[in-house]
């Protein structure tokens, strides 16, 4: 454990050339959480960033998006009034108070860190870093005196030969974000989280989408019954193409757009013209200008290489969390490796460690799509014996009550123990419904413990006692 | 390092457990893996393996005593270990005898919060103290003691399987009990709440794994899913070393050596785990069949006017008082408990002692469960109303299927009925389950041609007939007797107003 360097402290005093038990690179939700715990364990603390407080997800991620998706569904909502009995009449939108919305609520997440940071005794280091040999760190060319240096850099739209986003034409989620007007037209490459969402957004708002997805369904990680209902959904909004199964070949920077030529898995070749294309392939590693290499930081396949226990690095003190490290990219997933790395290095017992079997996932169109664990198909390829409850939202009285009766809930069992394998919500409140089952999953709490658990009525979240109730053939509702 | 061991949960529904025969005896050697008791669970009777190496230092229950899962049983260790502050360390208030009290454990279950624990770490170290001046007093005496017990433990009762009203009764054998003969040693059971997450929890119960000692990894040191599986595995290596030295007896080799083939959790593709009741099923049909002696009679009964007395009843459904449908089975179940009251000498058990004449006629009725089977009982089925057996048939099937039956429920049968005539089987032979002495096996009830003498003419006919073949235990039952009593089935089957009577 890295002591307080009280005599460093004594002489240099302020934030120039301190000294410090731990700087942190990178303030997105891992950098800033990090950050955060490790002061509260006492260390001192430094975070470095370039940019703005809180990252990626803070600033043009999680945050601004869910912004605009809620003006989205609110948008949805309202043309659906006199379905609940209300009257409006000239029901539209404006996109450039959505989008100013949208940054707004970035703005005050970035403040928030900041305050966080002030609470915290926690100095934030505005420039870049960069380390040199044989383990010294730079700040805008300032050397920073570090006991530990933990990386929380991120990660980035990553780029396709011929795929490359100009920042007009062809977007990635940053630009689509702040678009300066709606487009007529987008094709969305990659039916991923981020893919799907913006593909949502923007169908809502009338764009004309082609979903272009290089495997077979949308969102591919998830259960494949989730994504036969999603793509089921959403193909029934008008203007809304998937083209599952399609590699793009090209993007053609055209006048007026850009044309994309897709090919089918048989080499159909075809070519989509759109006003804009959004780029959503996935994400790489931030890895580079910052010195890792030079330091003798190992980097594998555009991410750096850690113990996933101790997040340590092939460098003494030099440690990673994040997206930076690899997969999943997610937000939270993040923020669990920050507490972890930091309360082992502080020697805080017992360390909350990250349980990487139970990470949810969740994608924030209508309707949500969130899920924790294995696919059936995963369960059954691992070997186990399964039982597969289902329950849908159209036998919930909540959901028919609030008229939201989209989706179903799927878990994952298994047919032994009762073990929460995996659960599959689409549709409702998905993406806080999966926490119940998250938490049971970590805990290793099984269906009875489920079973037994007294849920409130009317809501939401008696589908999850539900669709584990009918794995045993014990639903009541159906 | 004295352990207190506990009794486990063999079963995933067992809340408490009969300890039916302790196979280990005070100062025996004892190895991982080794089983020291036998235990009937609310499913059946289940080996007890033990985790520990070293000896047993003092058995704290008497054979046939009903034991709360996770309630102190024994003490093991090393030779003059002291037991008494090993019991403390573990908070059993049992005392140092196995005494009246004893009867009804008084220790909670290891997963209740004892919080209580901790602030008494003063009054465990002054027990440990006084136990060790105890243990001094003691230790001639026990070693008296140890010589006196050399002798076998129990009866003979090779499956457990209880007389009726034996639990109630007087224990087949008291252990004699000992005072620990050495120094103090700390204890390695820590005091406290036992922290484990219901997964490893349910894990380890249908392993028969004690999970106070298991190391937890989880925070705070819970047990989790993987500590469980990690000391599965220790274990499965330890038993296949086991089995690999030379046997002592080659009997129990050939019993230990399929299940120490393979691991239990990694198994390959075509290993399918044993259940629990797969391996009771197993060991107690095996050892039936092997030291039964049977043989068996075979009758076909006349059963027109069974059906049509059959047909009668069910016409009723709904209309008598009982209300609930009536099988065939239910009637043939009648009709056997009526012939045991016709042929008493039939109804009865061997055991070295002498026959055990049975005064009650209670009949265990065979049910098909998907990982193996068990045989509710019908108690005093001679005196019960048809409706009243086919009622209390169909509850205890519906429960053996949840697997919600009580011990007594499912044991102290005097004489068993298994029936697959509803799977169209015409005859078969059935394994006597011990120590009841003989099964009757149901065929199905078909129309078959026979020949019937009119007038002094032989003609045939077609008429529903039904094969009964009676699995008979000759110790018990000879030839003529077992003649005898199929011939009064065959009776009352072909006369079943009987029933009503």
């Amino acid at each position: 454990m890295a002591a307080r360097d009280e005599e460093a402290k004594g002489e240099k005093g302020g934030p120039k050339g301190a000294s410090y038990d731990l700087v942190v690179i990178g303030s997105g939700p891992g950098g800033y959480v990090a950050a955060i715990r490790a002061a509260q364990l006492g260390f001192k603390v430094a975070c470095v960033e370039k940019a703005e407080l809180g990252g990626i997800c803070g600033n043009w991620g999680c945050i601004p998006t869910k912004a605009l998706l809620r003006s989205a569904e609110m948008l949805e909502l309202l043309r659906e009034a006199g379905k609940f009995g209300l009257k409006a009449e000239n029901v539209g939108f404006d996109f450039a108070q959505m989008i100013a919305r949208s940054r707004k609520v970035a703005q005050e997440q970035a403040r928030g860190v900041a305050l966080l940071f002030k609470k915290n005794g926690i100095d934030h280091l505005m420039g870049t870093a960069r380390l040199t040999p044989p383990r010294r760190l730079l700040v805008d060319g300032m050397e920073v005196s570090a006991a530990n240096i933990l990386v929380a850099t991120g990660a980035r739209a990553r780029a396709f030969p011929g795929l490359e986003p100009d920042g007009d034409r062809v977007v990635t989620y940053r630009e689509a974000m702040v678009l300066p007007k709606v487009p007529e037209s987008l094709v969305v490459i990659g039916a991923g989280a981020i893919g799907v969402e913006f593909a949502y957004f923007y169908s809502v708002l009338g764009t004309r989408i082609t979903l272009v997805e290089m495997l077979e369904r949308v969102l591919p990680v998830e259960d494949e019954e989730i994504s036969q209902a999603l793509a089921r959904s959403l193909r029934r909004r008008s203007g809304f193409e998937i083209l599952t199964g399609h590699r793009v070949e090209g993007i053609a920077r055209e006048a007026e757009g850009v044309k994309v030529t897709v090919a089918s898995g048989v080499g159909e070749r075809r070519e989509i013209a759109a006003e804009r294309a959004l780029v959503a392939v996935g994400v790489t590693g931030n890895v580079e200008g910052l010195g890792l290499e030079e330091v003798g930081v190992k980097i594998e396949r555009g991410h750096i290489a850690v113990d996933r226990t101790t997040y340590r690095t092939s460098v003494e003190g030099i440690y990673a969390i994040g997206d930076v490290i690899g997969a999943p990219w997610l937000a939270h997933k993040a923020s669990a490796e920050a507490i972890a790395c930091v309360e082992r290095l502080a020697g805080y017992s017992p360390v909350h460690e990250v349980n990487y079997g139970a990470i949810p996932g969740c994608t924030y169109c209508k309707p949500e799509v969130a899920s924790v664990g294995m696919t059936e198909r995963q369960a059954r390829e691992a070997g186990r014996e399964v039982k597969v409850g289902r329950f849908p939202l159209k036998a919930s009285g909540k959901a028919r009550a609030v008229g939201d009766t989209e989706g179903f809930v799927k878990v994952v069992l298994d047919a032994k123990y009762g073990e929460i394998l995996g659960a599959h919500f689409i549709g409702g409140d998905a993406t806080d419904l999966v926490a119940e089952l998250t938490l049971a999953r970590t805990a290793e709490l099984t269906a009875e413990e489920v079973l037994g658990t007294v849920h409130a009525h009317p809501t939401m979240a008696e589908i999850v006692k539900e669709a584990v109730g009918d794995a045993l053939g014990e639903a009541i509702d159906i | 390092m004295a352990t207190v061991v506990t009794m486990p949960k063999l079963s995933p529904t067992m809340e408490e457990g009969v300890l039916l025969r302790w196979l280990k005896k005070e100062g025996e050697a004892i190895r991982p893996g080794d089983v020291i008791a036998e235990v009937e669970t609310d499913k059946a009777n289940m080996e007890f393996p033990i985790e520990e190496e070293g000896m047993v230092l003092r058995l704290l229950v008497k054979e046939s005593e009903t034991v709360k899962v996770g309630a102190p049983v024994a003490v093991v260790g090393e030779k003059g270990e002291n037991v008494e502050a090993a019991l403390q360390g573990a908070g059993a208030s049992h005392g140092p005898s196995v005494g009246a009290e004893a009867s009804q454990p008084q220790v909670p279950p290891p997963e209740d919060d004892r919080p209580t624990l901790r602030i008494r770490a003063e009054i465990v170290e002054q027990g440990l103290r006084e136990a060790a001046a105890r243990a001094e007093k003691a230790a001639a005496e026990a070693e008296t003691a140890r010589a006196e017990e050399a002798e076998p433990p129990g009866p003979e009762k090779i499956f457990g399987t209880r007389e009726p009203g034996a639990r109630e009764g007087a224990p087949l054998s008291v252990v004699p009990q000992e005072e620990g003969d050495g120094e103090e040693d700390e204890t390695r059971v820590v005091p406290g709440r036992l922290r484990a997450s219901p997964l490893a929890r349910k894990i380890a119960a249908e392993h028969g794994l004690s999970l106070r000692q298991v190391a937890g990894s989880g925070p705070a040191g819970r047990v989790v899913q993987r500590d469980v599986l990690a000391a599965l595995q220790a274990r499965e290596k330890r038993a296949a070393a086991t089995a690999q030295a030379p046997a002592a007896q080659a009997k129990a080799a050939q019993a230990k050596a399929p299940a120490a083939r393979g691991p239990v959790l990694a198994p390959e593709a075509e290993v399918v785990p044993l259940s629990q009741m797969r391996k009771t099923v197993a060991r107690r049909l095996t050892e039936a069949k092997q030291t039964v002696p049977h043989f068996y009679l075979t009758m076909d009964a006349r059963g027109d006017a069974l059906w049509a007395f059959y047909e009668q009843l069910r016409s009723l459904h709904g209309h008598g008082d009982q209300g609930g449908k009536i099988t065939l089975n239910d009637l043939v179940v009648k009709a056997t408990a009526i012939a045991l009251t016709r042929v008493p000498a039939a109804n009865a058990s061997f055991s070295e002692a002498g026959l055990v004449r049975h005064r009650r006629v209670d009949i265990g009725v065979a049910v098909a469960l998907e990982e193996g089977l068990i045989t509710p009982v019908v108690r005093d089925a001679d005196t019960k109303s048809v409706g009243t057996i086919a009622r209390e048939i169909r509850e205890l099937a519906a429960r053996a299927r949840e697997k919600k039956l009580r011990p007594e429920e499912y044991t102290g049968a005097t004489f068993s009925v298994s029936n697959l005539g509803m799977y169209g089987v015409r005859e078969f032979a059935a394994i006597i389950n011990p120590p009841e002495s003989g099964i009757l096996a149901v065929g199905a009830i078909e129309r078959r041609p026979v020949v019937l003498e009119r007038g002094g003419e032989d003609r045939l006919a077609v008429q529903r007939v039904m094969t009964l073949t009676l699995s008979c235990d000759h110790r018990v039952i000879d030839g003529a007797l077992g003649a005898r009593l199929l011939g009064a089935i065959v009776q009352v089957i072909e006369h079943p107003l009987a029933m009503v009577l």
